[in-house]
């Protein structure tokens, strides 16, 4: 048993680590590390240049753009990116759709959607959640009838995150209205020009606009873009959901996230010192510190485990990574906010990209707690931390 | 970056499992081996004896197993899903620890590893509470020898031992870091009086007073040695609450699979089953820590080592804490009984938790260092 890196996985992190920081914008990774709102063309010239690198979409088959890495290798470099403040590849993109399509998807598909799924010239939103369907996914109503070579949907998703950026939704769709829940439901992907469509903004409590709604009025979809087979879309949208596990904690954007808080906190002054001369303040900083450290070992050693176990065999680790992973985040966004103090109050004008405009107090400060506010998100999304709970009750202890 | 055991390591793992299961599977045979004098059973001392346990941390060539803080935290895991009575910790972990790395002590080891000769570490004063440098015992020379005045408490299997290691302060003032040396006492020895008794997790402790009681110098500035095998016991314990942690989880989703109210069996109810997953949650997350103390107390530098210990010791006595009260909650009445096993590896927990020092004391010096090492 050793947690240290070996001589060849600090190599591959270091050159990583040197890379992220060379050849990604450093305007780019400041609005990242500050929990800035990006705009679309940040998202984009920063995929673009790892996916000229051949670092964009390292879990996709290596047919299409894959890496044959190991298990600890692609930990490293989910770390690393998080560490560096690096913008991930678009998951909708690369941990979603392009891994359905490349294992269930038709050839003519892959041709199609794979390449420019990995370099981000197709942005795809996800469409699962609906008004009436958010933990209990399966109850989605959106609806696809048959006419001849295509299908009708009509329906509403929701939560649809950066759908105002998308060219491409894919959707959990009812196709079989008499089916019971999770059967009669497929996977279609959606032109977001079709006729039909509507994106209506749902601005969040932290101002931002990051998530949407998204209306289908008899929107007519070629049938040639349903993935697999009619029926099957639960199967496809469970191998998808449980498809990026590690990385969902975001141990390494954390870590970068608590450094900078302790950066901050000596740089802002209180009373005679800073705020990193109070004892509470840093006591509190050391417990999220140390609930990283752990769950990041918990991490390694699901990483490790993933070489000899069968991928599918249920495992409570990710729900482990997901709670812990989500109170901890949300953690290091409270002491941030602290750390601003009555400049987190300030809440200056956005233009219409939806970035701020120059601060009333520290250049930082007004953004602290706006990611405050988003990151109530984390332990909501992706299967609430409540759902979680149910999953380890039930799949694992048994009850 | 791997968490595999060597073979060598999964065969010690097996025979400890297989001792663990054999002598505490059934918990009516833990209340005979505490019912005895010594509070633990020389069979079960034996059987360690002859399984290597006793020389675990002593090289080969010592008699010893060779084994590292890897070894160490498989034992103590395994004893901790047993709670195992006998005196391995204050023997093994704290003694050997120590005097392993003192010199001239070879008939000694011998003894030990086996199994005629159990050791105790008295260190702990009234004053120090969890400060380790704090040492008011007095060591003077005596023609050839020393001898040793104060008082000691809590002495950890202190009222059995054969030989007890002593901290005492040779020069400098009560809370300096500098001139406390480490003594060799035997307690059969005039000036040495002996108060035992059982601690509240089944286990024995002894008051020692010291009044011109003769003792061999061992270490002179011992204080590094000593914050050295703190910190492996730190590492041992951590490890030891992991194993608890484990078997009291256990057997709280077992009760909440048996136990029938309203006519179902209570675990159906959700407002429990969350509170379940918390505590495989909190066991996944000791578990991670008390790897990272067993590989952090390898360190060489002594400052990073130090606070990555403090920090495995905070965090796993808060985990041990919450789920050992949330397991008494969860069985209810039951886990008041003296009877049932529940509440026993609940007041172990609650007792390392005051072992070493406590969460708070951790806290501090974790803050105080700036946060963990890199």
């Amino acid at each position: 048993m050793d947690l240290r890196h070996t001589a060849d996985e600090i190599a591959f992190r270091d050159e990583l680590r040197a890379f992220f920081r060379r050849e990604i914008p450093a305007e780019i990774r400041r609005k990242v590390s500050e929990g800035r709102a990006l705009a679309r063309q940040d998202y984009v010239t920063s995929q673009k240049i790892l996916h000229a690198a051949g670092l964009a979409t390292p879990n996709w088959p290596v047919a299409w753009g894959g890496k044959d890495w190991s298990p600890v290798q692609r930990y490293i470099y989910v770390e690393e990116l998080q560490a560096a403040a690096v913008p991930q590849p678009l998951g909708f993109n690369v941990n979603m759709v392009g891994p359905v399509i490349a294992t269930f998807g038709s050839e003519a598909q892959k041709a199609r959607f794979l390449p420019a799924t990995a370099s981000l010239d197709i942005w795809w939103a996800q469409g699962f959640s609906e008004p009436g369907a958010g933990s209990d996914l399966a109850s989605l109503k959106t609806s696809a009838r048959r006419e001849g070579d295509a299908f009708v949907v009509n329906g509403q998703k929701t939560w649809t995150t950066l759908g105002q950026y998308a060219d491409w939704i894919f959707c959990l769709v009812r196709t079989d209205p008499a089916a019971k829940k999770q059967q009669g439901i497929s996977f279609l992907l959606i032109d977001m020009a079709t006729p039909g469509i509507t994106v209506r903004p749902i601005i969040t409590i932290d101002g931002g606009h990051e998530v949407n709604e998204v209306f289908f009025d008899e929107v007519r979809v070629p049938a040639e873009n349903l993935v697999g087979e009619l029926n099957n879309g639960w199967d496809y949208a469970k191998f998808l959901l449980s498809n990026e596990r590690i990385g969902i904690a975001r141990i390494g954007m954390t870590k970068e996230r608590l450094a900078r808080v302790k950066r901050l906190a000596q740089e802002t002054p209180a009373g005679e010192g800073t705020v990193w001369d109070d004892p509470d303040f840093r006591r509190r900083l050391a417990w999220s510190e140390i609930e990283l450290k752990a769950l990041e070992i918990t991490q390694m050693r699901v990483v490790a485990a993933q070489r000899t176990k069968a991928a599918d065999r249920p495992d409570p680790s990710s729900s482990i990574l997901k709670i812990k992973g989500s109170e901890i985040q949300q953690q290091a966004t409270q002491l941030l906010m602290e750390v601003a103090g009555p400049y987190a109050l300030p809440r200056p004008d956005r233009d219409e990209e939806g970035l701020n405009l120059p601060s009333v107090g520290p250049d930082w400060a007004d953004a602290a707690a706006p990611l405050f506010f988003n990151y109530r998100k984390v332990s909501i999304y992706g299967g609430s931390n409540e759902i979680q709970r149910n999953i380890i009750a039930k799949a694992f202890l048994g009850l | 970056m791997d968490f595999d055991l060597t073979h060598e390591q999964r065969l010690l793992a097996d025979s400890v499992n297989r001792f663990v299961s054999d002598r505490y599977g059934d918990f009516e045979k833990r209340k005979a081996y505490r019912s005895g004098q010594k509070g633990y059973a020389d069979a079960n001392w034996s059987a360690m004896s002859e399984m290597g346990l006793l020389g675990l941390p002593l090289p080969e060539e010592q008699g010893g197993f060779g084994g590292g803080p890897v070894e160490t935290l498989l034992v103590m895991e395994a004893f901790g899903r047993g709670l195992v009575v006998e005196p391995y910790f204050a023997t093994v972990v704290l003694g050997l620890g120590l005097l392993r790395r003192t010199s001239g002590q070879g008939e000694l080891l011998a003894q030990v590893v086996a199994g005629e000769t159990t050791l105790a570490f008295a260190h702990q004063e009234r004053q120090a509470r969890h400060d380790l440098h704090d040492i008011a015992a007095t060591a003077r020379r005596a023609g050839d020898g020393w001898v040793l005045d104060g008082a000691k408490g809590v002495v950890l299997h202190g009222d059995a031992a054969d030989r007890i290691l002593v901290s005492a302060r040779i020069a400098g003032a009560r809370r300096d870091r500098a001139g406390i040396g480490l003594f060799l006492l035997d307690p059969a020895a005039a000036g040495v009086t002996r108060r035992g008794y059982a601690t509240q997790d089944g286990l024995r402790a002894a008051e020692i007073v010291l009044e011109g009681a003769p003792a061999t110098l061992l270490a002179e500035d011992a204080l590094p040695l000593i914050e050295l095998v703190a910190d492996e016991a730190i590492a041992a314990l951590c490890a030891e609450a992991v194993g608890a942690m484990e078997t009291l989880r256990d057997l709280t989703v077992d009760y909440l699979k048996t136990r029938q109210q309203f006519g179902r069996p209570i675990g159906e109810f959700q407002a429990l089953q969350h509170r379940a997953a918390d505590m495989l949650v909190a066991t996944e997350q000791a578990r991670s820590m008390a790897m990272y103390a067993a590989m952090m107390v390898q360190q060489t530098d002594a400052a990073a080592r130090s606070t990555a210990l403090s920090a495995a010791k905070a965090l796993v006595s808060r985990l041990a804490d919450t789920l050992g009260k949330d397991a008494v909650q969860l069985h209810g009445g039951i886990a008041m009984t003296e009877e049932y096993k529940a509440g026993h590896y609940f007041k172990r927990l609650a007792m390392i938790g005051a072992l070493f020092g406590d969460v708070d004391h951790h806290l501090r010096r974790v803050v105080a260092a700036g946060g963990l090492p890199e």
